[in-house]
């Protein structure tokens, strides 16, 4: 083995023992790496209770109600829902049926008290032609019931 | 193929001139690209249907998020190189992708700060995407201040050296961070064996703009390292050759 090979293995088995470090660090930290929890999280009481958190999801069609300054809504992951209750003003995306996460904590009512709601986009990006083109293929699908494949 | 004597370009003498004939191709290259790219970007990618005209930002933000990780990796690569082989040119070759690394690094948290703002409702977020893209921002800084701040190059070289491979683990990290974890970041519209989730005369720009910035990249990475290799052969007869024995400053 010439020294360049050693020094060469030297650095390959470096990197490898530096990447199993870090994945170890990362698996004990997984918990905490989580920008926000889902709903079906806080159902499952893995979220702290009592303490501010992010709470992530889709707006649920048809659940958003303002009264005054005040807007309430459902928060879902298709699976779980939770009722979200903010003051303020919202971001310009934010939409029924659009991803939001909101920060704040829950209460003993069971609602989700949020100080701060921002709205998070997915990765498409079409015109707005090609986006009514695929919402209205979407509508004729599910009128006409068709057979599932 | 085979018979290519890959250490000769590992030489100063050797690569000096190779880089001096590449650099300003590169560079036109990349004005072209970038005008194409640019005119592209604004008036013939069509409206989002979700952000209207604020995405457009992507077509800079994406290519910068992209070389930020990519210069990293190559840095990297030639600091291990540098390290094994000792051939003099790959440590310099790391220290001139430095700067150019660390300033898409700060391009795309800043464009991202000013994209985040009105899609989001924020400028900036501690989730996993965005943090880690931080820390390689440090990563650069950090090779750049070590590597200045041992006067003997040699010895500065494999401190950096280390840095750089050690620094190298953050790269997956920020690549996969959208997958692992939840973040307000949303996920890779362009990902190996899948189809791109963008229409795609975007998909067009935004990978013309990529390769524009590549250009840059590489004419000007290649200017620098010309630089870095007459400042450190300043004591060499073949310096004294190419820019004549008067002119090679003082401290020699």
């Amino acid at each position: 083995m010439k020294p360049r090979h050693k020094r060469l293995a030297f650095i390959v088995g470096g990197l490898v023992a530096i990447a199993i470090a870090a994945t170890l660090v990362l698996k004990a930290l997984e918990g905490n790496l989580a920008y926000f929890f889902s709903p079906s999280d806080i159902v499952a009481n893995k979220a702290p209770v009592d303490h501010t958190m992010r709470l992530g999801g889709l707006v649920k069609k048809g659940t958003v109600k303002r009264e005054g300054l005040t807007v309430r809504f459902d928060v879902t992951d298709n699976a779980e829902t939770v009722s979200v209750s903010y003051t303020g003003i919202l971001p310009d995306l934010f939409q029924e049926g659009q991803g939001v996460v909101a920060q704040g904590r829950m209460r003993s009512d069971g609602v989700f008290h949020a100080e701060e709601v921002l709205a998070k986009h997915d990765e498409t990006y079409m015109p707005p032609e090609v986006a009514a083109a695929l919402e209205k293929a979407e509508q004729a699908n599910s009128s006409v019931a068709q057979p599932a494949l | 193929m085979s018979s290519i004597n890959w250490f000769k370009y590992a030489s100063p003498p050797t690569f000096y001139p190779l880089a001096g004939r590449l650099a300003p191709l590169f560079g036109v290259l990349a004005v072209v690209l970038m005008v194409v790219g640019l005119y592209l970007s604004f008036f013939v990618a069509p409206t989002d249907y979700k952000q209207g005209e604020g995405y457009r930002i992507m077509f800079i933000h994406v290519p910068a998020a992209w070389m930020s990780m990519f210069i990293y990796l190559v840095m990297a690569m030639w600091a291990a190189i540098g390290l094994a082989f000792k051939t003099r040119v790959s440590a310099m070759m790391s220290q001139a992708l430095a700067p150019t690394g660390a300033m898409f690094t700060f391009l795309a948290l800043w464009t991202g700060a000013l994209w985040g703002k009105p899609m989001w409702g924020a400028w900036w977020v501690w989730d996993a995407r965005l943090t880690s893209e931080l820390i390689l921002l440090f990563l650069y800084f950090g090779f750049m201040a070590l590597h200045a701040s041992i006067d003997d190059p040699r010895r500065a070289d494999k401190a950096s050296a280390l840095l750089a491979l050690v620094g190298a683990v953050n790269i997956p990290i920020i690549y996969y961070s959208v997958q692992w974890w939840n973040t307000l970041h949303q996920g890779a519209s362009i990902s190996p064996g899948a189809a791109p989730s963008m229409t795609s005369i975007m998909l067009t720009t935004l990978l013309i703009m990529t390769a524009a910035c590549w250009s840059y990249a590489i004419a000007v990475v290649l200017s620098r390292v010309r630089s870095i290799i007459l400042e450190r052969e300043r004591n060499t007869d073949w310096v004294a050759s190419v820019v004549g024995p008067d002119n090679r400053g003082g401290r020699g």
